[in-house]
């Protein structure tokens, strides 16, 4: 008999990341299964599909031949038991397949709150192949369509819908869009920009219930003021949770998530979770216990692939940095920026008067140690801000090396002196800009300040 | 707004129609002077020819230009039969039938057009320029805020290899085909054009100049279609004005105006060998009869490709050149904007497109070695190759065929740059220079890439970018044209194009960055 392979449950970045990772340093039979699609894809890109940027197989990062070339197998099922004891999982066809190490990447799914309504056709999340699917299905019979919830997922989505003539109303519970992530003036620049796309945004607003009409499909939705709004198309974007339901029942620990310590194992020997579903029983500081994002998917996977050929390694993510485009405007962030700065932070804020580009920096106010950076309009050079955080410079340093940290396209405006005289003036400084220099953005050069 | 868009979408199309329908307008009438002064002035010694013309064509009215062009065309195909069948070389015509009949046309050519050249100019072009800015510029505001403008791209049956896709497709190849093979067929095109050819170099126009017209015409209509999609983006801009005025004062006016000085035609950016026929004698003669401009321009010819170019490549990469100067490289990027993502972006078309870019360069030095073989010893042959004939077979399958009809006619299949990728020996040259010693690539941007396909759906040369981007890997590959647009696309600001140090150029971290 051959050797059972390593399963891993998922083919989302988390479970590709770790196959293929794995695969280099090993020649171990690998078998990834999935119940959403055949072949990995680009979760971020769906929405590129719906408004015609791309097609299907354009979010596919690999080739089809891929996976057979590197010998990494592939199945379409459902998973619906594990039994760490036998070492094996039972799939929804009744079979059973055995493992050596079974890696749990199986991501997330939308929240829903039991709001009344909740499950009429027309109203969904939008994280699936399958939501994908059924939003091109409602689309044709959609001309108003309502979001709930102010995050990421929900302004993608509105863009989407708006892309295709739909008028989107935009129901955030916060009185400001994101503002539990964004500080206060940013979530302002997105919130006018919402309306420069003439979405319909209405802070403070609240979903009540979701109103049926004759054929089971959502005909308008009631806000938390009584206010009535027709619709014929409700997204629910209010954030994701661990898709773990069906492991609930077996002796793997959870909580939210999967439980798992730092080097990705779970309490059951040879089972591991990666991903938007694993839970770290013991965050790094300043970090969430979940953090469902594309890149930590990516590093958890890398990471597992270390420690499974024979190279242990603690799940050890560096600095947080995330990114995302609101409708327009890119946004980018490196290291922590609190939406509500608490002692000592403190934050260094400019707007362009009247373009959409924005930058805060965060700062210990006592030692001046810089602690983070988000951009709106101005693409920042990861590696540099990376080794500005490791190497815990101060915020004089960050915006000395202002230009030499831009990304922007050649040719763009830049914004760095008219920054640089914000700062100086709140900071009564006289910093002076550092011209670019290829050693520094390079690390050769040891930085100053 | 969109009403606007409508009435433009339709102008456009009368003028386009009225255009097509030009060739068959008109009448053809050749008079006995004419005829003479044509025989005189080409010198044909061929009685028989002269005979069969005199009877069939001479004296009598043709109502459309293929019948005409049929008796010409017959006529010389069988006279040169008879006349190489009894050695008489003397007396064969060794013009090429169609473009002997266009000349023969171009004058014979009588009534309506000829006529109201300017009128007919503004029922075709007048009313193509006219209509299609009334269907661009209200994007301006249909298109809403500044910002990447890719919607529903691939819902659209003209830029989605759908029925309008495959009917551009084939009538950009008809275009083609009728421009380089059937010259004789479109004279009334060239006389609505006559009075702009006589006021820049003196001259009636040619199907060339007509080419070299409508090339502008259309730069300048599709790059004001890109200032609006791209306003955002101010590299796009730029690079868009520069392809726009360097096709036109370096591609069109210069070369005219030097004609009417009495100096060679010659663009000054064309480097060989993408200037295929730089070397070959008729040219090499022309240049140095025209005493010290042409030895200047020959000069100028040589330090372009030899040093110039590979200078400026090591610099800036090879896109100073094929995205910010080049002819082919502007109409890719203004008319062919809409349809770059239909390139293909498979390993198996990138192992094609190594194995025939640089097939065509090794074709087209061994060309050139033979015909600068003959040009110093003065013999036909090279090892029983008659060089004539490579530089025909060369002329016809790369000159032609390909950087025409394959080049710009598969723009709505193929995406783009078809005949960049696949067929330019010069994008083959700088290729190899941007590959080895250039200080060019494109960063990218530590771990921030999500893998969603944006850069390589949207690169016209068929780079998969994202392969590159998602590991943290710089880009550095000989094909990319450093067109600027992955890095306008990505919606996470993780493509910068750079000119930086040889060293840490291939930069590849194990992990991308972050952990």
């Amino acid at each position: 008999m051959n050797a059972p392979p390593v399963i891993v449950i998922g083919n989302g970045i988390a479970g590709v990341s770790f196959a293929r990772n794995f695969r280099k340093k090993s020649s171990k039979p690998i078998l990834i299964i999935s119940k959403e699609t055949p072949y990995f894809f680009s979760r971020t890109a769906i929405m590129y599909v719906y408004m015609g940027h791309l097609r299907w197989e354009d979010t596919q990062p690999y080739e089809n031949t891929f996976w057979k070339k590197n010998k990494l197998d592939l199945l379409q099922g459902t998973v619906t038991q594990i039994n760490p004891k036998e070492k094996n999982i039972r799939l929804s066809d009744k079979s059973i397949l055995y493992y050596d190490s079974l890696i749990i990447a199986t991501g997330s799914i939308p929240n829903k709150f039991g709001w009344p309504g909740e499950n009429l056709k027309g109203v969904q999340g939008l994280y699936s192949k399958q939501d994908l699917d059924s939003l091109e299905d409602y689309s044709p019979s959609t001309n108003e369509a309502v979001i709930v919830g102010g995050g990421l997922i929900g302004v993608e989505l509105a863009e989407m819908l708006h892309s295709r003539g739909k008028k989107v109303t935009f129901l955030v519970r916060e009185n400001s869009f994101w503002n539990n992530v964004l500080p206060k003036e940013e979530s302002k620049l997105i919130n006018q920009h919402l309306l420069e796309h003439v979405i319909d945004l209405r802070l403070n607003t609240n979903l009540s219930e979701i109103i049926e009409d004759e054929t089971g499909r959502v005909k308008a939705i009631r806000t938390d003021s009584g206010e009535i709004i027709n619709c014929q198309f409700v997204g629910l974007t209010t954030g994701v949770r661990p898709n773990i339901d069906f492991i609930k029942n077996t002796d793997i620990a959870t909580n939210r998530g999967i439980l798992v310590n730092k080097y990705l194992e779970t309490n059951q020997s040879s089972i591991y979770a990666i991903g938007d579903c694993s839970e770290q029983q013991e965050p790094q500081t300043g970090r969430r216990s979940i953090e469902a994002v594309w890149y930590t998917g990516r590093m958890m996977g890398e990471t597992l692939a270390q420690t499974l050929t024979g190279d242990k390694k603690a799940y050890n993510p560096g600095h947080w940095f995330n990114s995302a485009k609101f409708f327009d405007i890119e946004y980018q962030t490196y290291g922590l920026v609190a939406a509500q700065p608490t002692k000592p932070e403190k934050h260094f804020h400019w707007k362009h008067p009247n373009e959409n580009v924005a930058i805060t920096l965060a700062y210990d106010e006592n030692t001046k140690k810089f602690l983070g950076i988000n951009t709106f309009g101005i693409r920042m050079r990861h590696e540099l801000l990376d080794k500005i955080l490791c190497e815990k410079k101060s915020v004089f340093c960050m915006i000395e090396q202002l230009a030499n940290c831009n990304f922007d396209p050649e040719f763009f405006k830049t914004y760095e002196k008219k920054i640089l005289l914000k700062f100086n003036q709140d900071f009564n400084t006289n910093i002076k800009l550092k011209k670019k220099s290829w050693k520094v953005i390079f690390n050769n050069i040891i930085l100053k300040l | 707004m969109k009403l606007l868009q409508k009435i433009g979408l339709g102008i456009f199309l009368i003028g386009l129609s009225s255009f097509c329908s030009l060739v068959l307008l008109g009448k053809y009438k050749l008079n006995p002077k004419e005829f003479q002064r044509i025989i005189n002035a080409k010198g044909i010694k061929s009685e028989l020819f002269i005979n069969s013309l005199n009877t069939n064509l001479v004296g009598k009215e043709f109502s459309e230009p293929f019948s005409f062009s049929s008796q010409i065309v017959t006529a010389v195909k069988e006279v040169n039969k008879i006349h190489k069948k009894n050695r008489e070389w003397g007396k064969v015509i060794w013009d090429k039938p169609h473009s002997l009949s266009y000349d023969i046309a171009k004058i014979a050519g009588k009534g309506i057009i000829k006529e109201n050249k300017s009128l007919f100019w503004l029922l075709t072009f007048g009313l193509g320029i006219l209509g299609s800015l009334l269907y661009i510029l209200p994007n301006l505001i249909l298109l809403g805020p500044p910002g990447i403008k890719n919607n529903g791209i691939y819902f659209n049956s003209s830029t989605n290899r759908g029925f309008l896709g495959w009917f551009v497709f084939l009538f950009l190849v008809t275009f083609y085909i009728v421009l380089y093979f059937f010259p004789d067929y479109i004279v009334n095109w060239t006389y609505i054009v006559d009075p702009i050819s006589r006021s820049i170099s003196g001259n009636l126009a040619s199907q060339w100049f007509l080419y070299g017209f409508l090339y502008c015409v259309v730069m300048i209509v599709m790059a004001i279609r890109m200032y609006i999609k791209y306003r955002n983006n101010m590299h796009q801009i730029l690079r868009t004005t520069s392809v726009l005025f360097f096709q036109i004062v370096f591609a069109f006016l210069i070369p005219e105006i030097l004609v009417r000085f009495d100096k060679p035609w010659y663009d000054f950016k064309n480097a060989f060998p993408l200037d295929y026929d730089f070397f070959f004698s008729w040219n090499l003669n022309s240049l140095i009869s025209s005493g010290g401009f042409g030895i200047f321009i020959l000069v100028w010819g040589i330090l372009l490709t030899l040093v110039i170019v590979p200078v400026m490549v090591y610099f800036f990469g090879k896109r100073w050149y094929c995205s910010w100067i080049c002819g082919c490289g502007g109409l890719a990027e203004t008319l062919g904007d809409p349809f770059r993502h239909l390139s293909n972006k498979s390993i198996g078309a990138w192992k094609l497109e190594r194995w025939m870019v640089h097939s065509v360069l090794l074709f087209s030095l061994v060309m050139t070695g033979l015909t600068l073989y003959s040009y110093f010893t003065g013999s036909q042959n090279v090892i029983g190759i008659k060089t004539q004939t490579i530089q025909n077979i060369y002329g016809f399958l790369i000159g032609s065929v390909f950087a025409g009809v394959i080049g710009t006619g598969f723009y709505p299949i193929f995406g783009n740059r078809v005949w960049c990728r696949f067929g330019c020996p010069l994008a083959a040259y700088l290729g190899l220079i941007q590959r080895f010693k250039s200080r060019f690539r494109i960063t990218t941007n530590g771990g921030q890439c999500i893998s969603c396909g944006n850069c390589s759906t949207y690169c016209e040369m068929g780079i998969d970018v994202r392969a590159y981007a998602q590991k943290g890997q710089n880009i550095v590959r000989s094909s990319c044209v450093g067109c600027g647009v992955c890095s306008a696309v990505c919606p996470r600001g993780v493509l910068k194009l750079e000119n930086g140090p040889l060293e840490n150029r291939f930069f590849s971290p194990e992990f991308p960055s972050g952990n």
